[in-house]
């Protein structure tokens, strides 16, 4: 604007390796003051990479990081400061027991004067419309309150260009609707904003260019008012993906899992679901949406025995008649001939082992079988295998730790052996999150496989599109409650989206 | 740009696929390196640092009596760095074997002390083992109870427990296991309670050597394995794989106990032939150095812990010879494991240097 070249950074000819793995090669980029660019690419396309090295955290093995016109070199997150670069990581970085102004000022060369930082706080706040109380603790503080700080901490830090990497993938409609204003009036301030995103519809709503990385190189940058979804899409994964998600239907659906007033405390003893009843039927994907934290979790751990039930019957009606599963344990419930598949929210926490290879992480379901005192590595080895070459893997060998995949491989390799014994029941969490398309079409693909079989599917999920498209019927839940359950052929968006935040969906 | 911000010099990039025989020399490398780094404490004390090693090494490994007296202080660091691996890869830091061994040898001290003679020797030593197994397993599964149960914190507890063990052996020393009068020793054990010598030294290193290949199957290959490493990386992880996270503590525990408590056995049956409070002499803490040092591969452990006899044993000549202060071999072990840990920094990364900022910056600084 003011300034006539208005480049605040340019990345030139960037290469970046891990071993022998190229992440970053021949990138070029230019982040402008007053404008919002979209990074975008597949997963493992090396956007997070890019934009770790602008941070100070990785440092590029070969190419020309420039900054009005001279070169820089960024060596710490502090340098990254210094030539006022700010990211805001997919995970946050706040001490819980600090107040937002304690975590703010973490780790600057400044005198101790709280009142005088929650003054430039709110002064912060106030000019760029954000909402935060800087004497609040982060343990009170929800998921975007929590972005936000981190946010601000960048801008107290006098940050002119911010990275924000996925911002959005924690957020509810309304959060992320609240963080595209702010960001839209940074943009108004000069400020250079780029967003790792993998949502088009954000993209195409918030972006003023779009730079596109595919397989670690890049492929260019558009302006966003000339591009469609379409077009976006075909520059991301180089040939054309059909949008539209297979949906079949299977005949003649039958009740699979009965849950009947379901009822679960957590540890503080708040109530995290309220006499919950749904049925899963077999043959079917049942979409469950919600705002973030409404049960989502608990619902699925209280089903696989991993979270105490207060009250509630959850039935399953199998083959050899119905079995209660209340009060047993993942072991016992297997014991008791119910095959349960889980794909957990949490993938390396929860569902792998991150320091094993896919081997090893095949047997996490097998490794009870039989009466040996030894583990059968054989047959998690051909699965392992089989898993390899089917959902077609990345890795160098089945040994290979999974922490060390891409997302999108880390997911392949849990969904491939949560489906790998066909169980009658299939449970997944943000089955795709963080996923580029072509690996969530994959997953798509996987689910309704396994739903045509004769599985009862359930799909927790939170791109509202994708739910409205992939399932059959959708439990919308609210708060614990179950807010209504709908059939996913003629219901809308606005519907679900109405029932997220009211308990009933009536207005 | 202000000065302070300007090209690196050494950049640090992560690395992988190193090859094994590359990973190895590397290791070999630092050992070396440690040996030259401690030669400075050894200058220091007055001595003449190539004389110094050399009668390390001649007084741990010359003649057949100190390579004996050698493999005589390996054993129980082996056997100990055995007991605690597995606590270890389950992340459960049992700094308790110490007190675990104590236990070990007060259960096999006790029936070597109430057997009359007449049991044949056989059986009284088997007997006593069984009794080693049990009095370190209880040692070891009472801290696992505690974590399993109340979650406490188990480094804590393990440490306390060791003070409450050797406690228990000064009152069986000065009380009802006393000698003579006024000694406050415990005789020798009559023969039948002594372990045999194979080769000179009591066959202890051969059942820690049996102890090596259990300890690897056990790891490697077991279920139980499985379940230790799992819950070692997430407990999480453990609980939705259908673990039984609290037992497999507690299980892990009382056999960690038990090897421990083998240890003691061999120590009072073998080494010693009594009991006496110092029984454990360290072993427990410094086998926490063998295990680390040899990442908790049971097999590089043999190397480790002879390495380690060998520094003890040669310091030992070393400090009647050249009177130099034998606790110098705590020195060159601490130095030791400092360059063996940072030696992975190597193989984890790789260094590269900028030679063109550095020639540019000496430039800048002749003008």
């Amino acid at each position: 604007m003011q300034n006539p070249n208005n480049c605040a950074i340019e990345l030139r000819n960037i290469r970046k390796t891990f071993g022998s793995v190229v992440a970053n090669d021949g990138i070029n980029l230019k982040i402008n003051k007053g404008e919002i660019l979209c990074l975008l690419g597949e997963n493992g396309s090396g956007k997070t990479t890019l934009m770790n090295m602008l941070s100070g955290i990785y440092q590029p093995d070969s190419g020309e990081i420039l900054k009005d016109g001279k070169q820089i070199s960024i060596r710490s997150p502090k340098d990254s400061y210094a030539y006022s670069i700010g990211m805001i990581h997919q995970h946050y970085h706040l001490v819980d027991v600090f107040t937002a102004a304690q975590n703010i000022i973490l780790g600057l060369d400044e005198k101790l004067n709280l009142s005088l930082v929650n003054d430039r706080v709110k002064e912060i706040c106030d000019k760029y419309g954000f909402d935060i109380d800087p004497k609040k603790k982060v343990y009170d503080m929800s998921v975007s309150q929590k972005q936000t700080i981190e946010i601000v901490k960048t801008l107290y830090r006098g940050a002119e260009i911010l990275i924000l990497d996925e911002p959005t993938a924690v957020l509810t409609p309304q959060e992320t609707d609240k963080l595209f204003k702010v960001l839209r009036n940074m943009k108004a301030d000069g400020k250079a904003i780029v967003l790792i995103t993998h949502k088009l519809a954000e993209v195409l709503d918030v972006s003023d260019k779009v730079a596109i990385l595919r397989k670690g190189k890049y492929i260019g940058t558009v302006n966003t008012k000339e591009s469609t979804a379409q077009s976006l899409t075909d520059m991301m994964v180089g040939h054309a993906v059909t949008l539209n998600i297979n949906r079949p239907l299977y005949e003649n659906p039958k009740d699979r899992l009965v849950i009947n007033g379901l009822t679960v405390f957590d540890g503080e003893g708040v109530k995290r679901l309220d006499d919950v009843t749904f049925s899963m039927k077999g043959g079917e994907i049942l979409g469950v949406a919600g705002v973030a934290g409404s049960g989502q979790r608990e619902l699925l751990e209280a089903i696989t025995g991993l979270y105490p039930i207060k009250n509630g019957s959850i039935l399953f009606k199998g083959d050899n008649g119905d079995k209660e599963l209340v009060g047993k344990t993942p072991r016992q419930i297997r014991e008791i001939g119910v095959g349960m598949g889980f794909v957990p929210e949490d993938r390396l926490g929860m569902g792998l082992v991150g320091s094993m290879g896919m081997t090893k992480n095949m047997m996490l379901r097998s490794w009870k079988q039989g009466k040996s005192v030894f583990v059968n590595k054989k047959s998690p080895e051909t699965l392992a295998k089989h898993v390899w070459d089917e959902l077609e893997v990345v890795t160098p060998s089945t040994a290979f730790p999974v922490r060390r995949m891409s997302g999108g491989n880390i997911q392949k390799v849990l969904v491939g052996r949560e489906i790998a014994s066909a169980p009658p029941v299939l449970l997944t969490a943000y089955a795709v999150r963080g996923l580029d398309i072509n690996t969530s079409y994959a997953i798509y693909n996987l689910l309704t496989e396994q739903k045509m079989k004769g599985a009862a599917v359930m799909y927790v999920g939170e791109e509202l599109d994708v739910l409205l498209e992939l399932c059959d019927r959708i439990l919308v839940l609210c708060g614990g409650k179950v807010s209504g359950i709908v059939d996913a052929r003629h219901t809308t968006k606005e519907e679900i989206g109405f029932m997220m935040t009211t308990v009933g969906g009536k207005k | 740009m202000s000065e302070r911000i300007s090209t690196p010099f050494i950049k640090l990039s992560k690395r992988e696929g190193m090859k094994p025989a590359v990973i190895w020399s590397i290791r070999i490398g630092s050992i070396l390196f440690a040996f030259i780094l401690g030669m400075i404490p050894l200058m220091m004390a007055g001595a003449n640092p190539f004389a110094s090693y050399g009668i390390i090494i001649s007084g741990s490994l010359s003649k057949k009596f100190v390579i004996q007296q050698t493999i005589k202080r390996a054993i129980p660091l082996l056997g100990c760095a055995l007991a605690i691996a597995p606590c270890f890869k389950m992340k459960f830091w049992n700094i308790g074997a110490e007190g675990q061994i104590t236990m070990g040898a007060i259960f096999a001290s006790a029936i070597a002390i109430w057997s009359g003679p007449n049991v044949p020797r056989f059986v009284l030593l088997i007997l006593m083992l069984i009794a080693g197994i049990i009095g370190g397993a209880i040692w070891g599964f009472i801290p696992g109870f505690f974590k399993a149960k109340y979650n406490t914190n188990e480094t804590l507890f393990t440490l306390m427990m060791n003070y409450i063990a050797i406690g228990i052996v000064k009152y069986l020393q000065g009380g009802p296991w006393e000698g003579r009068q006024g000694t406050q020793i415990i005789p020798m054990f009559n023969k039948n309670a002594r372990l045999p010598n194979v080769w000179g030294v009591y066959c202890g290193w051969i059942i820690v050597l049996v102890m090596v290949v259990l300890v690897h199957i056990y790891m490697n290959f077991t279920k139980q394995g499985y379940e230790v490493s799992v819950i070692g990386d997430s407990l999480n992880t453990a609980r939705y794989a259908g673990m039984n996270v609290g037992w497999v503590m507690m299980r892990t525990m009382i056999l960690s106990g038990a090897i421990a408590g083998v240890v003691g056995w061999m120590l009072v049956s073998g080494a010693n032939g009594t009991l006496n409070s110092d029984v454990a002499g360290g072993v427990g803490f410094t086998s926490i150095t063998v295990a680390w040092l040899s990442q908790l591969n049971a097999f590089a452990m043999i190397l480790i812990a002879m390495i380690l006899a060998i520094i003890g044993k040669g310091s030992a000549t070393l400090q009647t010879r050249l009177n130099v202060p034998s606790s110098v071999a705590d020195i060159i072990s601490g130095i030791l494991l400092f360059c063996m840990l940072g030696c992975e920094f190597f193989i984890n990364y790789r260094m590269s240097f900028n030679f063109k900022a550095i020639t540019a910056k000496f430039h800048k600084e002749a003008k």
